[in-house]
């Protein structure tokens, strides 16, 4: 279980593994989608953990980043006729920037007024996309145009789910990179304690920066992707509480761990869908879940299972 | 012109006193145990909601607040006993998380109880608007910052001249000192989110005619409540009022003078500008962090 | 304080005339207050490169608004701080450990989210690649660098008595070792000047003089050393000069014999002895 928290390869063969194996399972394509919605979320958590979990800054605004690669796709493509790929990257371009620009400043603050700041953009996106509504198509959301790439075009749950399989795989085999590495380590050392980290020369501001734009761009391009397979996008991909579904899932899951988010991503996507069930009691199982984990297993499911089973070797 | 400023003015004062006893709110939690308590909206939530159906079934207008000022008073001792102070240790995210997790939880009960569509609340003393050099003012209008303004003030002489309100300054202050003196922290913050969660709901009594009330009414509400206590400085009760005036009046003028749709943008621009230049809110403390 | 004059005072250090060195730092009308109280005052003083020079001075004196003043994490209100002969004052903590000052802290600061030699790995961070790129992508040459920091931190540990914590928690180590830690870690950004917040305090006498032997051997390597602490028989011991502060002045300074002898000093240790 050490393995599955800190080991690289093992963890990335297990990873591959399952899902290789996954779709055997998937009896139809409505299982298919709720495995590439998960795929979707674990890819922007693997980045939010990043920031979260290792540098321990809090986001309450990442659905704002996903929101804007989401649009920057829906908008260069639909009305401009941009090819995908590259409307993909110019929305991870802006969102770059744009988190540059703003993390800056905003990370100087600590604790709650960061989440008040992340949380106020967050919030600041989401509104001027359900305002601009001559591009955007306002509270109703747009249609997305196909992913069309070589003259190939994605298109169906079968194709998609190998696309977004990959995509995780990657983004997980960057984060693991990531943290093992001397930056890794000083994006870490800023969460155990700025002030040791700043005198034995890291510039914790850089790489509170760099670390905050580099999840905000895993959350651009996957909004781009999801996007083209969603085919029809809402401002509420970007709002307040998909912001903080993202944040859950990461804590859920274990901060600190990649897996951990790739777990929590998983498990809180499917969560909704078997909860509805409980029909109108969806939500008081919802909040009583999420309650009673964080009050029981603080640390979060994967760190919290790992810490039951007897200590291996650490990897 | 003048008359037109006047009533943004208003309007902004109005919704701005709802703002500013969700921000005392916050600021009342978060002294007592450092946590910003999400389900705050939600306590604002239960007090539109029953005094709404409660007054339609016949209870008497005074009785249905009061029930419902009670009930959300017990609801914030629920949450603070089996959620929040179980949780004391652990991180700043966990903890926004499982106050999250009550407000959904919350607004699931809600939504089971009293279901989801509006609910209409009358006017206390009818809806024949008052003229004010030239503006006109809903009565309601009245009540709120009426009411808002008398429970500031009791809020401050009990902080300031009350045992228990100076308990709960000295936890705010060290928590470990004020348990060596004898005061029970574990009673300080179960009384800060009852005293919170009281003056939520009364808020949302007064103002449910104005914006009627539906399950969802406390998400806004709350968060907008949370940037007035950032605005004034976490923790600062005065500075989280004035945070609350000064958001629902910007707030006002934005909407009238500047674009309706960017409304409720306007309190996230303004916390980012602040914080930009001011990283402990307006009056905030600014310590140098030892080390 | 019956230590202050009955601690021998010739210890080897003392033993033969030492050439002094160029400063290192000098201190220049250096103040700081906080809430109109000044933690330290006009003070000003010169450390020369391959001392060990103690600070010295009951609690509150303002000894670690000092050390903070020094490396950058406060800034002052008033003086100069000139470390190599550079105007350093308000300069970035990390900026000054790329100049070479490097420093442990009186309450730990240790990185409790890693283990022990991820810790002492931190250290390393200014002479690693640090891109992000070469991280996300895992260049070779970022690979094998890495490895070494890793032997080197190793052997850091090893030097200052940790070796049988290499794996451990960093959380689940006590507190005499993570002590030493600090001093690993700091150790390990090869400091020019390496500043020491009571590094013996808490330990029992055996760590105490494990950790007066780990000084001794860093200020033989050439690194100066700047240390704060409690423990008299150590100060005594190990400094070459001493510099005496209360209430964030200065009091008096010189060789230990110079200072322990001086009355001001005593007085102000007797003074602050219940
Ligand atoms: N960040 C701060 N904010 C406010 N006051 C401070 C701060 N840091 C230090 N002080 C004050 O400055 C004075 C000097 O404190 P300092 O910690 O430097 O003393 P010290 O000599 O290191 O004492 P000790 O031997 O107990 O460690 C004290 O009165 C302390 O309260
Ligand atoms: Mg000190």
């Amino acid at each position: 279980m050490n393995a599955l928290l800190h080991g690289r390869l093992t963890g990335l063969l297990a990873l591959g593994a399952v899902i290789a194996v996954l779709p055997a399972f998937l009896p139809n394509n409505f299982y298919l989608d709720i495995a590439i919605l998960a795929g979707f979320n674990a890819v922007v958590c693997v980045g939010l953990n990043l920031l979260i979990g290792y540098a321990g800054q809090i986001s309450l605004g990442h659905a704002g980043f996903f929101g804007i690669g989401a649009y920057a796709s829906g908008v260069l493509v639909g009305v401009y006729g941009w090819p995908p790929i590259l409307a993909l990257l110019t929305g991870a371009v802006v969102v770059g920037l744009l988190a540059f620009l703003v993390a800056k400043p905003i990370l100087r603050l600590k604790g709650h007024y960061l989440a008040m700041a992340t949380l106020g953009i967050g919030i600041i996106v989401s509104i001027v996309l359900r305002t601009e509504s001559g591009l955007t198509g306002g509270p109703d959301g747009m249609m997305v145009e196909p992913f069309k790439i070589f003259g190939f075009e994605l298109y169906g749950e079968k194709v998609w789910y190998w696309v977004v399989g990959v995509l995780l795989i990657g983004v997980v085999w960057l984060s693991l990179n990531l943290i093992d590495s001397p930056m890794g380590r000083a994006l870490r050392a800023v969460h155990g304690s700025e002030v040791a980290a700043e005198v034995v020369g890291v510039d914790t501001a850089r790489f509170k920066v760099l670390v905050f734009v580099v999840s905000a761009v895993f959350a651009s391009v996957a909004g781009s992707l999801f996007a083209h397979y969603a085919g029809l996008i809402t401002p509420a991909k970007a709002d307040f509480f998909k912001s903080i579904e993202l944040v859950t899932m990461v804590v859920f899951g274990g901060m600190a761990s990649t897996f951990g988010a790739v777990v929590g991503a998983v498990v809180l996507t499917l969560l909704p869908q078997a909860l509805t069930v409980f029909q109108d009691y969806q939500q008081i199982v919802l909040g009583g879940i999420l309650m009673a984990t964080m009050v029981f297993m603080p640390k979060g499911l994967l760190p919290t299972l790992a810490a039951l089973l007897p200590a291996r070797r650490r990897a | 012109m003048f008359a037109e400023l006047l009533q943004y003015m208003l309007s902004g004062l109005t919704i701005g006193a709802i703002y500013a006893l969700a921000g005392l709110g916050f600021s009342i939690i978060y002294n007592a145990s450092h946590v910003i308590n999400f389900a705050q909206g939600e306590f604002i939530m239960i007090g539109g909601m029953a005094s709404a159906t409660l007054t339609a079934s016949g209870v008497p207008l005074p009785l249905a607040i009061l029930i419902g000022c009670g009930g959300a008073m017990l609801v914030g001792v629920l949450v603070a006993k089996f959620a929040v102070e179980r949780a004391r240790n652990a991180s700043t995210v966990t903890l926004i998380i499982i106050t999250i997790g009550a407000s959904i939880f919350l607004r699931g009960v809600a939504e089971l109880v009293w279901g989801k569509d509006f609910k209409r609340l009358d006017a206390f003393s009818g809806e024949t608007p008052i003229q004010f050099l030239g503006a006109s003012m809903q009565p309601q209008s009245l009540w709120v910052v009426g009411t808002a303004a008398v429970l500031i003030v009791a809020i401050g002489l009990f902080f300031n001249r009350t045992l228990t309100g100076k308990a709960i300054l000295a936890t705010s202050h060290n928590r470990l000192a004020a348990q060596l003196v004898g005061i029970d922290v574990k009673r300080v913050v179960l009384a800060s989110f009852a005293l919170s969660a009281a003056l939520g709901a009364i808020g949302g009594a007064v103002v449910a005619p104005i914006t009627f009330s539906y399950t969802e009414m406390g998400i806004m509400l709350g968060l907008k409540g949370f940037t007035a206590a950032v605005l004034g400085g976490l923790g600062h009760g005065p500075g989280a009022v004035a945070g609350g005036l000064i958001v629902g009046v910007a707030e006002a003028l934005g909407a009238g003078y500047i674009s309706s749709a960017y409304k409720d943008a306007v309190a996230f621009v303004i916390i980012l500008a602040v914080l930009l230049f001011m990283p402990n809110g307006l009056f905030g403390k600014r310590g140098t962090e030892r080390v | 304080m019956k230590m202050l004059a009955t601690t021998d005072l010739s210890p080897d250090t003392m033993s033969q005339a030492r050439r002094v060195g160029p400063p290192i730092l000098k201190v220049e009308h250096l103040s700081r207050e906080f809430g109109g109280v000044l933690a330290i005052g006009d003070l000003s003083f010169t450390v020369a490169a391959g001392d060990i020079h103690s600070i010295i001075g009951p609690n509150g004196a303002g000894k670690t608004t000092l050390f903070n003043l020094v490396t950058g994490v406060y800034k002052p209100s008033g003086g100069r701080v000139l470390f190599d002969g550079a105007d350093v004052s308000g300069m970035a903590p990390y900026r000054l450990a790329a100049r070479g000052m490097s420093r442990t802290f009186q309450n730990l600061q240790i990185f409790f989210n890693m283990t022990a030699l991820e810790n002492v790995m931190v250290g390393r961070h200014l002479h690693l690649n640090t891109r992000l790129l070469p991280a996300l992508f895992r260049f070779p040459s970022l690979v094998r660098k890495d490895r070494e920091a890793k032997d080197r931190a190793a052997q850091l540990m090893a030097d200052v008595g940790l070796e049988k914590y290499i794996d451990a928690d960093a959380a689940s180590m006590p507190y005499g070792a993570l002590k030493r830690l600090e001093i690993a870690r700091a150790l390990a950004s090869e400091p020019k000047l390496l500043l020491l917040d009571e590094p013996a305090a808490g330990l029992n006498a055996t760590e105490s003089r494990e950790i007066d032997e780990v000084i001794k051997t860093v200020a033989a390597t050439g690194v100066t050393i700047i240390l704060v602490e409690h423990d008299m028989k150590m100060v005594m011991g190990i400094s070459h000069r001493i510099t005496a502060l209360n209430q964030g002045r200065m009091l008096a300074e010189g060789t230990p014999q110079e200072v322990a002898a001086n009355a001001d000093v005593i007085a102000a240790y007797l003074g602050a002895a219940p």
